[in-house]
């Protein structure tokens, strides 16, 4: 218990560390988030609101999806039951960076909590899981990204037109692929592949079959239960 | 019939959203706060925090284009070969242009 406290210290330097191990990916962020500006303004939506929304929400998947919601009159519940069903992932990922939060107190955790996202969460946890401080990656990373969504989301409100389509550069895959360096440039024991069919099975079944955005709980959730069963006992963090 | 409400003021919305999804950055640190954390839920969580990034990506890898696919699978052999991030990432990014050129 006194490594998992080593482990949630936070400093300058940490932060720095983890705003540039952030950057590089930040710049494909950038690019999305002037998709996003762009397809923002394209369907009504203020100037303002637009900045707002990237500011506040800082959930790019989410916030495209909002906008097929838009128009005139906007349905709340729908927006808000959407935006959580894609954001849900959320609730596991602080799950998962608990044991290294509860050494901190309350209003550092929760606000360390606000600049949470994919590529900083997968980070932090890497870093714990090396006996290395993570919380560095949680928040550099996380500004790093948050700066790049704003920052974008500018660029497309005004200049938007130069990127209309970043799929023909194959820039959509930026994100995933930096998500799968991370999983095959982990450890890699017979428990965790085991783990990892798991919750590719438990994910594609879901996609296919259960509502929408429900894939990636059902598979960090069926993943999960494996850990469970017996022999898992080599990777202890 | 499903009750739901119609807004005007898209700032109440932003706000809604915002708020939803601050929900979800906090609710799961909440209760972790208020579940007795055991070895069992330890190993609970930590499979499943190998398993967040695997359940994103596999309908991706199942449902994307060809693209997509070759990208990935791209990514996935130069990391084990090179056993660095950044040229897996960049050679991925590649192979997804050139496939979609195609």
């Amino acid at each position: 218990m006194s490594d998992h406290k080593h482990l949630s210290q936070l400093n300058g330097p940490l932060v720095w560390q983890g705003f540039r191990q952030l950057a590089p990916i930040s710049l494909f962020v950038m690019i999305f988030g002037a998709a996003f500006g762009l397809a923002a303004i394209q369907q009504g939506l203020t100037e303002a609101n637009v900045l707002a929304m990237s500011g506040l929400v800082f959930a790019g998947a989410a916030q495209f999806a909002a906008l097929d919601l838009w128009g005139e009159r906007i349905p709340l519940f729908t927006v808000m039951i959407t935006v959580f069903a894609i954001n849900a992932r959320h609730l596991l990922m602080g799950a998962t960076l608990y044991p290294w939060l509860r050494h901190t107190p309350g209003v550092k955790r929760y606000g360390m909590m606000l600049l949470s996202s994919d590529a900083n969460w997968a980070l932090a946890i890497q870093s714990f899981s090396r006996k290395q401080p993570g919380f560095g990656m949680l928040v550099g990373g996380g500004l790093a990204l948050w700066l790049a969504w704003m920052l974008g989301t500018g660029l497309g409100i005004y200049f938007g037109n130069a990127i209309s389509d970043p799929k023909v550069y194959g820039l959509d895959m930026a994100l995933g692929c930096f998500l799968l360096a991370l999983v095959v440039g982990g450890e890699k024991s017979l428990h965790t592949i085991m783990i990892w069919a798991v919750a590719a099975s438990g994910s594609i079944l879901a996609f296919l079959y259960l509502p929408e955005n429900s894939h990636v709980i059902i598979g960090a959730l069926a993943g999960g239960l494996v850990g469970l069963m017996p022999g898992g006992k080599d990777n202890e963090s | 019939m499903s009750p739901e409400i119609m807004i005007s003021n898209p700032w109440i919305v932003i706000v809604a959203m915002a708020l939803t999804t601050l929900a979800t950055r906090w609710g799961g640190v909440f209760i972790m706060t208020v579940v007795p954390i055991g070895p069992r839920v330890q190993r609970f969580i930590q499979a499943m925090s190998a398993s967040v990034l695997v359940a994103i990506l596999a309908p991706l890898a199942l449902t994307g284009d060809w693209g997509a696919r070759f990208a990935l699978l791209t990514t996935a052999v130069v990391v084990l070969v090179v056993k660095k991030p950044l040229p897996g990432i960049a050679a991925g990014i590649a192979v997804a242009a050139l496939v979609r050129l195609v």
